[in-house]
């Protein structure tokens, strides 16, 4: 019953599906277009899509000249292979606007044969590098606590230093160290290493912070008889921020003289820890010297912000951090204050195309709640983990630095997405790492779905996995039909800094049929993608949970999902064992069950910071990642047969069996009882028993292969029956056996999960009879 | 009543020297032959005839001297020696009174004497006697007498001398010349010296026989004799010793006649003056020692005059004698046209020549009640026998009036000038320290004074009374010790706290902050590296020197190391730390530009051992001027930088110094950002005070932080222009800092001062964190206090810090009556906290007298420490009131002082005489320097900084610093003997009496001129400057080149000294005659009429004199 079983009867849609994800990255809920307005609000699951911007596409190589515009001034969509060419008149037509352009005198040899490849169907998306503009270097900026215990401290020291290997050897990097001051250190001098300090309790403004580094533009150069002037500006800029290979030595020298803050912390207390003023110092910085540049802010945090602007909580220990018992309570006195915060950096650092990462490495909080909209709103990165001094944290932020197949960093920057629709459809907004660019167009629908009002998002860092969800509305008429065979169109086109600091726009432009649902409907429904139309509304319902009230989000859900089935299942009225679900609808339920249970909507059990870091990840992970994500894969490893994805239930939990689990954030390993107690007796040393050391060994091998390519790095368990860490386990499997229901399914397999949760069964008898009731 | 009032007066100086009372005694010769005077004398009480005569007389005495037989016929030069003498002769006179009176008080033994004396009219005092009247004066002398013994008396022989001083020196010519006010008032001056000379020249060469045999010798003498018969045997000196033949001159009868004949006809004085002078001479016992040997005398005097030695005019000391050479000579009908002849009024040249050879000899020792000390400008050991040396304080008088309807009547301030760390003698004993253990010093449990030698054990040794407020406290058990059968604690030799007027107690943690005991203090070094003084070559320089300087932090006792740590920080319109902990290889900068908000960037790190940090210092010195070299930030702040440093010392829980180095006004966005308000306009009207006043008020409240955490602000200026030191001063001033002041510094020339001054200060003895209290007996309080300091409340002076040169002048009022025989006594404690960081007190106990006579007070009182109080006071009174007021309440005051004496204790005069107290008779001429000086009246030079600068300067000097800033040592170099060690004798300071064909050196303290006459001999300037010719020395010179030959060597060796003795290294500046530079020396002859309306001397004492008439009438 996994979402990997490919093989049905739709597989010729799923196949369209793979493909079209395939080539363009994109993923539609639905694939046959509701035609009208009225029938597409009935569908219950709006049109929306998931798009992966800068998809891998190992075939794709890009075009070294600059896209070709429609002309009309609010269209400027770009050639593709939807455009209508008269190959004679050298005229070309805009699918979406209908204007008709000539070719420009580069195009004089086009014709049938002789085709840009814009123009070809296979280039559905392509990739042009414009030499436009200067190129900027990568900037990286490193943001560093020291308010670290010491092994943390050298832990972190070494990864920062390691990364500067990493680095290409132009990118400029610049180091803020914080705790109870902020010093932001210049790297350029020679001998004495020197810094500007800021206190940690002032808020500052750009300006302000500008004039302290001496990063304003002197007003007027009054000069009275002193010599020249000429090489202030890149004195200036450079002081702070130095390419790598200048100062390599020197920054390796001065982060491993980097001590912890020396400021005294008595007992009882936190230290005073500056997180707010060292970003708001750092946005300030990059803002004044390289606006408008791709750049990274890397902020390493091992504790929460205590003192000034954006203090997450108090220094005093008996005071413990907020809760989600507190923030409900609304007892969290800092939360709204930081949490504003944080977020005008965090949109000032967007406006000027900078992204902050955040790596918390900590075992309590750190305030990734009310900080994550540093990351959310900028694209940056969100690690957390216990410490600086683990591998996963050393190995996500390695990971950081990753190099795609063509030796190229799988980080680009500064995009902006631009989304074009045919006149049938308006934009509805976006969810992922963006924020609105406020371009209000022909195309921007009234109402909002998650960021909307825009046609264009800037998305300041993005890498080949990051995705966003993106709604759209069908606004034909119903008393406007659409010509048969007509289709409709949506172009994305992502203006980015590539790593290799050249700018490119990537477009891609895809077209679906538009049918009429009330005869139509049996095409819709077929072409309805439901491991998409998850994800999407799963966006949507976490979107809304960072709003609104937990039940509410929950409640809406649920009424979505009984509308769904009331419209596409098959049932008599009232009868609730009638209930059955087309193929391309089966799965959906479960999906929403386990959506129900997941941490993105529920935050018993959660921190806040952890609720943030999920939702976070949540956000911006491609379809495959997110559906695990909310319903995490199962494989079972046993004598029996091969290794075998198994049910997400507590029936799987045999204890001869060896389980690995990856929920995307954690993967365990989980040994039967019987298994565990092999383990113990030692078979696995025995020669003879050397295939039970290859179970042993199966998972591991496994696990290791998800670890290898998973960002951030999951956490990883290994764990027995009757372990502790089981709960991770036990927490995510269908509760379809429970103390409650034991003895009535009998003693034939898995373990009963003590808790009071409705099991999927439970969940679906439900929905069906809410589904069929006449009174719904 | 001069005579009476030198009389007392005299005593306090009491000791001339032999040398001296030789050239006087000449003088008095001299004059002794006019005999006639003495009737004068007696009509004008004495004192008038006195001035008159001592002029004439001295001159006429010298001109003997030098000359001998000569004189008569001597040409105009010799009259003109004759007057360079008869300054002398004044001084002398003078001196003598004061001689006198020094004698009197200072040893017990004298006053005694005096007492002695007053039963008998004759023998009571010559000094009475001349005061002339007998029975008056004998009254007034008996009424001071009366406390006195006669033992006393007779060791006071001296005093006699000081009848004669006293008669001659002051009061004559003032009074003759006041007395009509106009010109016409002169001429009876001139008039008597007019005689005078020519007989006095004449006599001069006879003079040894005259006094013997001249009736004066027996006027004069009479008094003496007997007051030295009676003396010579017990205390005087064997100069005393030397006037039995006196006696018989100094007969009662003579001081009779000799005050009628001065009051009335001038002319006729004349010959009673030179009688006088011989009555002066005669008191003085030494005088007459010296008298015998004319030659003794004469050979005196060739040291003033000699090194030209060669002829026979030089000896007179030609330059002092270009002025009046006409008075010796004309005859006495023109003189009465003539002006005052300077010669005749107060020098203060030669009062201080007198104490010094009375006093420096033998060491002044403090065990007796109310002993006025000798003169600042003297050299003499201190030995502590329980009152406090005169170096920790002085007071404007020893004795104090027992009511303060006595002290508001005479007006005379009663103050005391209190250095509590001063710097003593290499001979002297550092004040002992004593430890009483946990419970800490034993201490009245009323007044909470501290054990001294003045609290009287009773019952036993188990409680002590209080000397101070009376209250008895049980005696702790650890503490308690068995007295003696007089009273005195067994131990009372063991323990300083007994014994001693100055010593230190150990504090407890009860005295400590929080608390807690003090961390070592701190220094932090802050460098301005803006445009200016990186171009200047400055930073460099500091940097650079502070190499070296570091190892020479205060060190405590004898420690190996010194337990202050350093800190430093550069900035412009930023603020630059430094991180210099021994761990790094490299010092860090740490730059806080958020100036608005000042806070300390690093805790650990900035706060260094020198040892433990000798390399990264260095590396970090070394860098500094070259991280700097290429800016062009030309604006800085300058409260931020204060702020920093105070931030710094509270982190690290310690109190400390800040060194800042800075060039310009703060006009960089900043807390205490500062506009230039800079009017020459203002001066003048009633908004001048504001020139002085600070800008804002925020420097006050930053003045106020620091003091809170002992950080005390030592500012070092380099400005190219008006950088408002009135206000930039504010905190340095509170906290107890110093300012130095380089106006448009230059690496050549100002380097040298510059470093003397920086080493000096880093290396000086302070004191961190201190509070000072004065506690005084029931009767009096201290009132109001003067300094560089800040008050929280009514009686605390607090100090962050406190060094050896920091005094504070502190004030004090009745509040009840005192008792004659209790006195007064003074306990200073200063609590504060010791280089090395231990907390100490500090206790200085003074007694004094008190009296129920206005003369006894008036006879003990010091002119210098006076004119200290009241610049003091008038420089205070700058910042609230138009200067003009000050200045016209500086007169008044000092007019009620001087016109009270002459109503209560002078005898009977003409309104016409003007007559001071021996021991104020320079009052007048110094007060005029106060008047004349840049802050009451600022020359057309002089800056708004200046000012401000100067202003804050003298509220924290002692009385020797005052001394000399407002009166300069202008010395005759060409007259310096090459082979010795001492200094040529000083001249006074005026034009008339500086010669074309000498070179002059003349210094204030603050500067050091020295003056090239256009006749300088070129072998002089050869070897002086090392070129040929006068037009040849280069204008604006600010060295002397070091030349291998005696000249040059001991000129050199002059300055070096002199440069030794102040507490700021002086600023050379070499003038020659008739150049440019000529008009900022001649500001500094202040007995001369000053370009910017400062009147002479002559003129102001002319002034005073009618005012007193004024008041009087």
């Amino acid at each position: 019953m996994s979402f990997q079983s490919f093989c049905s009867p739709m597989a010729t849609y799923l196949e369209f599906i793979q493909q079209n994800e395939e080539r363009d990255g994109v993923r539609f809920s639905w694939n046959v277009w509701p035609s009208s307005r009225l029938e597409a609000t009935r569908m219950v699951v709006p049109l929306a899509c998931l798009l992966t911007p800068l998809k891998e596409r190992l075939d794709l190589p890009p075009v070294q000249y600059e896209p070709v515009l429609c002309s009309r001034p609010t269209c400027k969509a770009v050639l593709n292979p939807l455009c209508q060419v008269d190959y004679r008149a050298k005229l070309w037509a805009c699918n979406f606007c209908f204007q008709r352009n000539q070719f420009p005198p580069a195009y004089a040899g086009i014709s049938e044969v002789n085709q840009p490849a814009e123009l070809m169907p296979q280039f559905s998306t392509i990739e042009y590098i414009v030499q436009r503009g200067p190129q900027m270097p990568l900037i990286f900026l490193y943001v560093v606590d020291t308010c670290l215990e010491e092994e943390d401290l050298q832990a972190l020291k070494e990864s920062l230093q390691m990364s500067l290997s990493l680095l290409p050897a132009d990118a400029l990097v610049g180091l803020i160290t914080f705790g109870r001051m902020i010093q932001v250190h210049e790297l350029s001098c020679e001998g004495i290493s020197k810094s500007f300090v800021f206190r940690g309790t002032k808020d500052l403004t750009a300006k302000q912070i500008q004039d302290m580094l001496g990063l304003s533009r002197p007003a007027v150069p009054i000069q009275q008889g002193r010599p020249l002037q000429a090489p202030e500006q890149p004195v200036i800029s450079s002081r702070f921020l130095q390419p790598v290979h200048k100062v390599d030595m020197n920054l390796t020298d001065l982060l491993g003289e980097l001590q912890r803050d020396p400021w005294p912390v008595t007992q009882g207390k936190r230290p005073l820890r500056s997180t707010g003023v060292a970003l708001s110092i750092a946005v300030g910085l990059l803002e004044g010297t390289f606006p408008n540049t791709g750049a990274r802010i890397m902020l390493f945090t091992g504790g929460p912000p205590t003192q000034g602007p954006g203090m997450v909580v108090g220094d005093e220990l008996k005071m413990p951090i907020r809760s989600w018992h507190d923030i409900e309570k609304d007892n969290a006195r800092f939360m709204k204050k930081a949490t504003k915060h944080y977020e005008t950096l965090a949109n000032r650092a967007a406006a000027n195309g900078h992204c902050i990462d955040i790596y918390a490495c900590a075992l309590d909080q750190t305030g990734l709640l009310e900080m994550k909209c540093c990351a959310n709103l900028t694209g940056g990165h969100m690690v957390m983990g216990d410490s600086f001094n683990t591998s996963l944290f050393k190995q996500t932020f390695q990971r950081v630095f990753n190099k795609g197949f063509n030796g190229e960093f799988r980080m680009a920057f500064g995009a902006c997405l631009d989304v074009k629709t045919s006149r049938e459809l308006k934009i509805a907004g976006a969810i992922g790492p963006c924020i609105s660019l406020n371009a209000k167009g022909p195309c921007v629908s009234e109402s909002e779905l998650g960021i909307g009002g825009t046609s264009q998002w800037k998305i300041c860092s993005l890498d080949p996995s990051t995705t966003l969800a993106i709604y759209f509305e069908v606004v034909n008429q119903h008393n406007a039909p659409i010509p048969q065979g007509g289709r409709g169109a949506v172009q994305f086109v992502t203006q980015y800094q590539h790593s290799s600091t050249q700018k490119r726009i990537h477009v891609t432009t895809i077209a679906r049929n538009w049918a009429d649902a009330q005869s139509q409907l049996q095409h819709i429904e077929a072409a309805f993608d439901q491991e998409a139309a998850a994800v999407l509304m799963a966006r949507l319902g976490v979107y809304r949970a960072e709003s609104e009230e937990g039940p509410d989000v929950l409640r809406w859900l649920d009424r979505q999902l009984i509308r769904l089935c009331q419209k596409f299942g098959q049932y008599s009225k009232d009868d609730p064992n009638s209930f059955r679900l087309s193929e391309s609808f089966s799965l959906y339920p479960q999906f929403m069950f386990h959506l129900r249970r997941s941490p993105f909507l529920q935050v018993f059990n959660n921190s806040p910071d952890e609720s943030s870091y999920y939702r976070h990840h949540f956000a911006r992970q491609d379809l495959t990642q997110s559906l695990i994500m909310i319903q995490p894969i199962l494989y079972a490893y046993s004598f029996h047969g091969p290794p075998e994805p198994v049910l997400l239930d507590s029936s799987s939990i045999l204890p001869d069996r060896i389980l690995l689990m990856d929920t995307f954030f954690q993967i365990v390993i989980y040994l039967g009882e019987t298994i565990a107690q092999w383990q113990k007796a030692g078979y696995q040393e025995m020669p003879e028993y050397e295939n039970f050391k290859h179970l042993l060994q199966a998972p591991l091998d496994d696990a290791q292969e998800i670890l290898q390519t998973r960002f951030p790095m999951p956490r990883y368990i290994h764990t027995e029956h009757g372990g502790s860490q089981a709960r991770f386990l036990l927490s995510k499997v269908n509760p379809s056996q429970t103390h409650n229901n034991l003895y009535a399914w009998g003693q034939e397999s898995g373990a009963p999960i003590l808790t009071d949760d409705v099991s999927l069964q439970v969940f679906m008898d439900h929905l069906k009879k809410l589904a069929v009731s006449s009174a719904a | 009543m001069s005579v009476n009032q030198q009389a007392h007066t005299g005593p306090p100086y009491g000791r001339p020297q032999p040398g001296y009372q030789g050239y006087q005694q000449p003088a008095y010769g001299g004059q002794p032959l006019p005999g006639v005077p003495q009737l004068q004398y007696g009509a004008y009480n004495g004192p008038m005839p006195g001035y008159q005569q001592p002029a004439p007389p001295q001159g006429s005495l010298r001109a003997p001297s030098t000359s001998g037989a000569p004189p008569p016929a001597s040409g105009a030069s010799l009259p003109s020696g004759h007057l360079t003498y008869s300054p002398f002769g004044q001084g002398d006179v003078q001196n003598g009174i004061p001689a006198s009176a020094a004698a009197v008080q200072r040893p017990p033994a004298s006053q005694p004497y005096l007492p002695g004396s007053a039963p008998m009219p004759v023998s009571q005092t010559p000094t009475f006697q001349q005061y002339g009247p007998p029975p008056a004066s004998v009254q007034q002398l008996s009424n001071h007498m009366a406390g006195m013994t006669i033992g006393s008396v007779a060791a006071s022989a001296p005093p006699p001398a000081g009848l004669g001083y006293g008669p001659p020196t002051s009061v004559p010519p003032v009074s003759g010349s006041f007395s009509t006010t106009g010109s016409g008032l002169y001429t009876p001056y001139t008039a008597s010296q007019g005689p005078p000379p020519t007989s006095v020249s004449q006599s001069l060469p006879l003079a040894q026989p005259p006094f013997p045999g001249a009736p004066r010798p027996p006027t004069m003498p009479g008094p003496p004799l007997p007051g030295q018969t009676v003396a010579g045997p017990p205390t005087t000196q064997p100069n005393h010793v030397s006037s039995p033949p006196p006696p018989s001159a100094m007969s009662g009868p003579q001081p009779g006649p000799p005050m009628s004949g001065l009051h009335g006809p001038p002319p006729p004085t004349h010959p009673p003056q030179p009688g006088y002078q011989m009555q002066q001479n005669g008191s003085f016992g030494q005088v007459r020692g010296p008298q015998a040997n004319y030659g003794g005398t004469y050979p005196g005097t060739p040291n003033y005059g000699s090194q030209p030695g060669p002829p026979p005019p030089p000896k007179r000391l030609d330059p002092d004698s270009i002025p009046s050479p006409q008075l010796n000579e004309l005859p006495p009908q023109q003189k009465p046209r003539h002006r005052i002849d300077p010669d005749a009024i107060p020098s203060p040249i030669q009062v201080i020549e007198d104490d010094r050879s009375n006093c420096g000899s033998e060491p002044f020792v403090t065990g007796v009640r109310g002993q006025v000390p000798p003169l600042v400008t003297t050299d003499f050991l201190v030995k502590d026998q329980g009152n406090a040396s005169p170096r920790y304080i002085r007071c404007t008088s020893y004795n104090i009036p027992c009511t303060s309807d006595m002290a508001k009547q005479s007006q005379v301030p009663l103050a005391a000038v209190i250095k509590p760390l001063a710097t003593l003698r290499p001979e002297e004993t550092l004040p002992y320290l004593v430890d009483h253990g946990e419970s800490g010093p034993v201490r009245c449990n009323r007044c909470k004074a501290y054990m001294c030698p003045f609290m009287q054990f009773i019952e036993g040794g188990r409680r002590f009374q209080c000397c101070f407020c009376s209250c008895v406290t049980e005696v702790p058990p650890h503490y308690f010790q068995h007295l003696d059968h007089t009273g005195k604690r067994v131990d009372f030799y063991d323990r300083p706290e007994l014994s001693l007027g100055s010593y230190e107690f150990l504090a407890t943690v009860d005295y400590c902050k929080n608390n807690k005991f003090p961390s070592p203090p701190a220094f932090i070094f802050m460098i301005d590296v803006s445009y200016n003084a990186v171009k200047s070559g400055l930073v460099r320089l500091i940097c650079e020197e502070l190499k070296s300087l570091l190892d020479y932090l205060p060190r405590e006792g004898n420690m190996e190391e010194s337990a202050i740590r350093v800190g430093f920080v550069t900035y412009n319109k930023v603020l630059h730390f430094y991180n210099v902990k021994s761990s790094l290889a490299q010092p860090q900068m740490m730059v806080v530009s958020d100036v608005a908000d000042m806070f300390v960037p690093l805790l650990d790190g900035f706060l260094v051992n020198v040892n433990e940090s000798r390399t990264v210092i260095a590396s970090l010195l070394d860098q500094i001027p070259e991280m700097f070299a290429d800016t062009r930030e030309t604006e800085t702040v300058f409260a931020p930088v204060i702020q920093a440093g105070l931030e710094a010392l509270k982190a690290a829980e310690c109190a400390g110094k800040l060194f800042i180095f800075h060039t310009s006004l703060p006009i960089a966005e900043a807390p205490g950002k500062l506009k230039n308000r800079d009017d020459k306009k203002l001066i003048n009207t009633d908004k001048e005070k504001t020139l002085f006043q600070p800008q804002t008020s925020f420097y006050n409240n930053l003045a106020k932080d620091c003091v809170a955490q002992g950080c005390c602000v030592d500012l070092f200026l380099f400005p190219n222009q008006y950088l408002d030191v009135a206000t930039l001063g504010v905190v340095t001033y509170q906290t107890g800092g110093s300012i130095y002041k380089y106006a448009y510094f230059q690496l050549e020339t100002d380097q040298d001062r510059f470093l003397n001054d920086l080493r000096r200060d880093v290396q000086k003895e302070v004191g961190f964190d201190a509070v000072m209290r004065v506690r005084t007996s029931t009767g009096i309080r201290a009132t109001d206090f003067f300094g560089a300091f800040y008050m929280s409340n009514t009686t605390d002076v607090e100090m962050a810090g406190l060094d050896c040169d920091k005094t504070i002048t502190v004030e004090f009022k009745h509040d009840d009556k005192l008792s004659e025989d209790s006195g007064a006594l003074l306990q200073c404690a200063l609590l504060y906290t010791s280089c090395a960081g231990q907390r100490r007190l500090r206790i200085h106990n003074l007694s004094l007298n008190c009296c129920t006579q206005l003369a006894d007070l008036y006879r003990n009182c010091e002119t210098d420490t006076l004119i200290n109080y009241l610049a003091k006071y008038a420089y205070r009174g700058v910042l609230s009131s138009p200067v003009k007021t000050v200045r016209d309440a500086l007169v008044n005051q000092c007019a009620q002082i001087l016109a009270c004496y002459r109503k209560n204790c002078a005898s009977p005069s003409s309104a016409g005489q003007l007559i001071l107290p021996e021991c104020m008779k320079l009052l007048p001429v110094y007060l005029n320097c106060v008047l004349k000086s840049d802050v009451l009246q600022p020359g057309l030079e002089v800056t708004t900084d200046d000012r401000a600068y100067i202003r804050q300067l003298v509220t924290s000097m002692d009385v020797a610093e005052t001394n000399v800033f407002f009166y300069p040592r202008l010395l005759p170099l060409t007259k310096a003997d090459v082979d010795s060690d001492s200094l040529p004798a000083a001249i006074r300071n005026s034009e008339e009496r500086l010669s074309k064909g000498d070179i002059y050196l003349l210094e204030n303290g603050l500067n050091i001129f020295v003056w090239v006459g256009v006749n300088v001999q070129q072998g002089l300037i050869q070897n002086l400057f090392g070129v040929s010719s006068f037009s040849q020395i280069s204008n604006g010179l600010s060295t002397l080149p070091v030349l291998e030959n005696p000249f040059s060597k001991k000129v050199r060796s002059i300055i070096d000294m002199l440069q030794m003795q102040r507490s700021r290294y002086m600023k050379l500046i070499i003038v020659k005659q008739e150049d440019k530079l000529e008009m900022l020396f001649k500001h500094f002859l202040v007995e001369d009429k000053s370009l910017s309306g400062g009147a002479s001397y002559v003129d102001f004492l002319c002034h005073m004199h009618k005012e007193i008439r004024q008041l009087l009438s």
